[in-house]
């Protein structure tokens, strides 16, 4: 079952010549048919792809040494990034819903405004963007470098089930760093906004914490956050992982497929927040 | 994969942050701490709740007890609201509840005042003694008609 999974995924070419060669409006119709074709059963791959993986982070023994050292990729070294930008977004959102607010004189509300929006809404999904982009690429290309140069192939040979071995743990420590990530992110916003609200502003920051608290709801708010972000870690795992074990071969597609990781995954991101938002975010 | 302490150290960290992160998060900022309290159940009556909705607070002189955890439409059609306030409240029968309004146009409350009998509301008890929410708009249609009444007797 896991050796029809290793085939380089055909997705945008499905083979002009197998699509017929007439140009004809039939032809265009086939051609057209041919490629959603080769869209569905992309598809079908990615989730028996997931499947698999899924099973074999299940099945003993587990790597507990593999799994801390991909943590330390994905989660550790993203801190960085993730923790300043947090700092800025909020710093910024605080700016900016000051100045909206102060002109109803609602500036009171200031802690409310930045909180709410940081845990429903761009604290998961601005780390998960930053995540797809720094731990997720390097994902594809670690897995894609592996496939390419028969390391893959060498462990197996081995009898070591590279889905157990290597993209298990890689997809666990992306599961289980996004909540953390996102959580921080959440909390150094609020600080930042903090910062600038009571520090730059002027505003009281007892005003500015009750504010928040009065307005952030366990279960409706950081629960949906903490949702969101674990929905997002799981997409960027799955994408991350499926396009470097597909990728063929060759520095090229290895680097293409890459990209496409940053990509597919952004946009899933920003897709599966609405449905999300849509069907448990909103009171 | 090679074991590092400092490696290890680094991941021990970052997920310590993170979870601290996702607990001052539900705690301080979510108020999950608070829900836990309350244990007496108490229902009320109003002819007009307003826009008194569920998780609404409870006070007793500003000071929060408790919360609104359902807001239906009793046998004899009038509003009928449940409260979760503390157990170690001792609030007498003749308790009057009363549908505020934070500022002008904020959120609105059950503000609790406390009578003077000597009998205590025990679990699932019933406030008889309720006042219903202000409506604004309401208001002012009285006093815009009052108005013009009095151009008309001029």
């Amino acid at each position: 079952m896991t050796t029809t999974l290793v085939e380089p995924d055909p997705g945008d070419a499905p083979g002009p010549e197998a699509a017929g060669s007439n140009g004809g409006p039939i032809g265009a119709i086939r051609r057209l048919g041919a490629r959603a074709i080769a869209r569905v059963e992309g598809l079908g791959r990615a989730t028996r792809f997931a499947g698999a993986v899924s099973l074999a982070m299940l099945r003993p023994p587990y790597r507990h040494r593999r799994l801390v050292g991909e943590l330390h990729e994905s989660g550790v070294r993203s801190l960085a990034i993730v923790c300043s930008s947090g700092i800025a977004v909020g710093m910024v959102l605080a700016l900016q819903g000051y100045n909206s607010l102060a002109r109803f004189g609602a500036e009171d509300s200031l802690g409310a405004v930045v909180g709410l929006s940081l845990i429903r809404e761009l604290g998961p999904v601005l780390t998960g963007l930053l995540v797809a982009g720094r731990a997720g690429s390097a994902m594809t290309a670690e897995i894609g470098m592996m496939n390419a140069t028969e390391q893959l192939d060498g462990m197996r040979t081995m009898a070591v089930d590279p889905l157990h071995f290597v993209v298990g743990p890689k997809a666990l420590s992306m599961l289980i760093s996004m909540p953390l990530l996102s959580g921080l992110f959440t909390l150094l916003g609020i600080a930042g906004g903090f910062v600038v609200g009571v520090r730059f502003l002027g505003l009281d920051g007892g005003v500015y914490l009750s504010g928040l608290e009065g307005a952030v709801d366990f279960h409706d708010d950081v629960g949906v956050s903490v949702l969101k972000a674990a929905v997002f870690g799981a997409l960027v795992a799955w994408i991350a992982t499926y396009r470097g074990f597909v990728a063929g071969r060759s520095a090229a597609l290895v680097s293409s497929a890459t990209t496409r990781t940053v990509v597919t995954a952004s946009v899933s991101i920003l897709l599966a927040d609405y449905v999300i938002t849509a069907l448990w975010g909103v009171r | 994969m090679r074991s590092s302490p400092a490696r290890d150290l680094a991941v021990g960290l970052f997920v310590l942050a993170g979870l601290v992160a996702l607990a001052v998060l539900s705690v301080q900022v979510g108020g999950l701490a608070y829900t836990g309290g309350g244990g007496l159940r108490l229902s009320a009556s109003f002819d007009e709740i307003g826009s008194l909705s569920e998780r609404a607070p409870v006070v007793i002189s500003g000071v929060k007890v408790g919360q609104v955890t359902s807001v239906t439409l009793g046998e004899d059609l009038r509003a009928e609201v449940t409260l979760d306030v503390d157990r170690d409240l001792e609030l007498p029968v003749d308790t009057f509840a009363s549908i505020r309004t934070a500022g002008l146009l904020g959120d609105q409350f059950i503000a609790l005042e406390p009578g003077g009998d000597d009998e205590l509301l025990a679990d699932g008890g019933y406030l008889s003694f309720t006042k219903s929410a202000l409506n604004i708009e309401r208001l002012v249609d009285r006093i815009v008609t009052s108005f013009q009444s009095g151009d008309g007797a001029e």
